[in-house]
């Protein structure tokens, strides 16, 4: 177990600002973020909401600010994250099974091919069963339905016991039911195993009744807070700098006025 | 058939034949994961010219073949990162290479069987050299690709996901290519460079549709290469007029229809028909998605 930090801070941002090319993405991100806090990541296409994840990866460098990760700033590698990339359409036919998609996580950055090995493969079978994926294991990754391989895929970012799981839109292309059976997942996995949660969406409603938040992001600026305190008319003008409707209908939030 | 044997270029044949199908077999599994195929074709074509210019300038074709072809997907790695960006390059690099190589071939007034040899390969032409080249680089070529096996199969998988956890994936995929162009080079001198491609993709694309984990599929497409291989120098030696490497194309292609057509991607499928496969439910979501969408009308969903 390893030795929790003083603020049980899992990730700060200190007035980051964030360029790709040239064009600014974010200027002065400033929040942190609690062990075992479940955030809901939202906003319009290109708001920054995948460079987020990619700077606390360590896959690109802030232009300026500071960020830190349990105390330390991010680098690549870095076994205290889970990461699950955009889906990926895998159907191009790679001879593959679920179980061996998940080992990458635990040994895919070793050299060699990797000997046989009992211990591994239980540990392969815990963590499928803890996703609900057990009977997956010996299917091919390109017969997976989109929530099969989004199961498939927390499995291998979970092999490294991470204390930060950042999931990139892990709902797209998902039926009302496959959506709720994931959120259901990601919420359950917060709660035994304390791992904090940033969630890239484009829709907050599937999670409304199991996170502690939301980060939402625009115009080159985001808001930290309370679902109930960001998505809010006001709030929102404010952070897109236009007016910004937000309607609740039928135990829903939907957001007129602006793209999200 | 035995008799056959005794004759030293059949015992060249068979060994450098075998030696490839097994290297092919391994590189084929990554050239058909990655989506490289078109790659895998373009790449022995532009070996071709570098052969044609060896022939010209007096050396042994295979060194010209690699130099070329190694060249081309080093460059097709670092400037094609993005696979309908790499299609291009791919095009433009191979069709460049084929005017070069006519070029040689126009300036070359020597014996035209050689240059027959480089297009569609031979049994006949394989020297002791060749057989020492051949296995010295494909042992090199072998070590190098189970060193990277793991790394390489994490990046082929996910891409992303790898680079997260600190895996070189631009490196590895220069260096997959480069390892690629080293197996075309030896595999070319028996199979030719217009044929080679279906050494290398051929058992693999097969055995992808017989096994779905990735040791066995090389193992089944190093087995059916292996096969593939004897079979065509057997019939060669033994017609004295079917060319080898037509013999392989045949066979490959005789496998690989059936099991195209009859088998699906990974065999066995779940046995549970609850659970739909991944293009039905996409569609199932943009319906669902528009029925929201209307139903919110004006409204963008949050």
């Amino acid at each position: 177990m390893a030795v929790l930090e003083e603020s049980g801070q899992v990730v700060s941002l200190d007035k980051v600002s964030v360029h790709l090319g040239k064009r600014l993405i974010q200027s002065s991100m400033s929040f942190s973020i609690e062990e075992g806090e479940f955030l809901a990541v939202l906003g319009p296409n290109g708001a920054g909401k995948t460079t987020l994840l990619r700077l606390l990866l360590g896959l690109i460098q802030p232009s300026s600010g500071n960020i830190s990760l349990f105390g330390h700033p991010p680098r690549r590698g870095n076994r205290q994250i889970g990461y699950v990339p955009q889906f990926r359409d895998w159907d191009a036919g790679i001879a593959i099974r679920a179980r061996d998609v998940v080992r990458l996580g635990l040994d895919g950055h070793r050299w060699g091919p990797g000997l046989p090995s009992k211990k591994r493969e239980a540990v392969i079978d815990e963590v499928l069963e803890e996703v609900g994926a057990l009977d997956l294991a010996e299917a091919s990754l390109g017969e997976l339905s989109g929530g099969e391989q989004q199961r498939v895929l927390i499995a291998q970012a979970l092999l490294t016991h991470p204390r930060l799981l950042l999931l990139d839109e892990p709902l797209a292309s998902l039926d009302l039911a496959r959506e709720a059976e994931i959120v259901g997942l990601v919420a359950r996995l917060r709660e035994t195993r304390k791992t904090a949660v940033l969630l890239v969406t484009h829709d907050v409603n599937p999670m409304l009744a199991e996170i502690d938040g939301v980060l939402f992001m625009a115009n080159g600026r985001c808001a930290k807070g309370p679902t109930a305190e960001v998505i809010t008319s006001r709030a929102l003008s404010e952070l897109y700098g236009s007016p910004v409707e937000v309607v609740g209908a039928l135990g829903k939030l939907f957001v007129v006025g602006a793209p999200v | 058939m035995l008799n056959l044997l005794h004759y030293p270029f059949m015992q060249n044949a068979i060994i450098t034949g075998s030696i490839v199908a097994v290297l092919a077999a391994v590189v084929g599994y990554f050239i058909v994961a990655r989506s490289l195929t078109f790659a895998a074709h373009a790449i022995p074509n532009i070996g071709f010219a570098g052969a044609a210019g060896a022939v010209l300038a007096g050396i042994l074709p295979v060194y010209g073949f690699f130099a070329f072809a190694f060249t081309a997907a080093v460059g097709i790695g670092i400037i094609g990162t993005r696979a309908r960006e790499r299609d291009i390059v791919v095009a433009v690099l191979m069709s460049f290479g084929l005017g070069l190589g006519f070029l040689f071939l126009s300036l070359y007034s020597g014996y035209a069987q050689r240059v027959y040899g480089i297009l569609f390969g031979s049994i006949l032409g394989i020297s002791v050299q060749n057989v020492l080249v051949t296995g010295v680089a494909a042992a090199i070529a072998l070590v190098l690709l189970l060193t990277i096996y793991r790394p390489l199969l994490f990046c082929t998988v996910d891409p992303q996901a790898a680079a997260a956890r600190g895996l070189p994936v631009a490196i590895l995929s220069v260096l997959f290519l480069a390892l690629a162009s080293l197996a075309i080079s030896l595999s070319a001198q028996m199979m030719g460079a217009l044929l080679v491609f279906t050494l290398l993709v051929g058992p693999a694309a097969t055995a992808n549709r017989l096994t779905r984990r990735p040791g066995r599929t090389i193992l089944l497409a190093a087995f059916l290469g292996l096969v593939y291989v004897w079979v065509g120098i057997g019939a060669a030696a033994l017609s004295g007029r079917l060319p080898v490497s037509f013999m392989v194309s045949a066979l490959a292609f005789a496998v690989y229809l059936p099991v195209r057509l009859l088998a699906s991607p990974g065999p066995g499928r779940r046995l549970s028909g609850s659970r739909k496969p991944g293009r039905e439910r996409s569609s199932d979501i943009a319906i669902n998605r528009r029925v929201l969408t209307t139903e919110a009308e004006e409204c963008s969903i949050c």
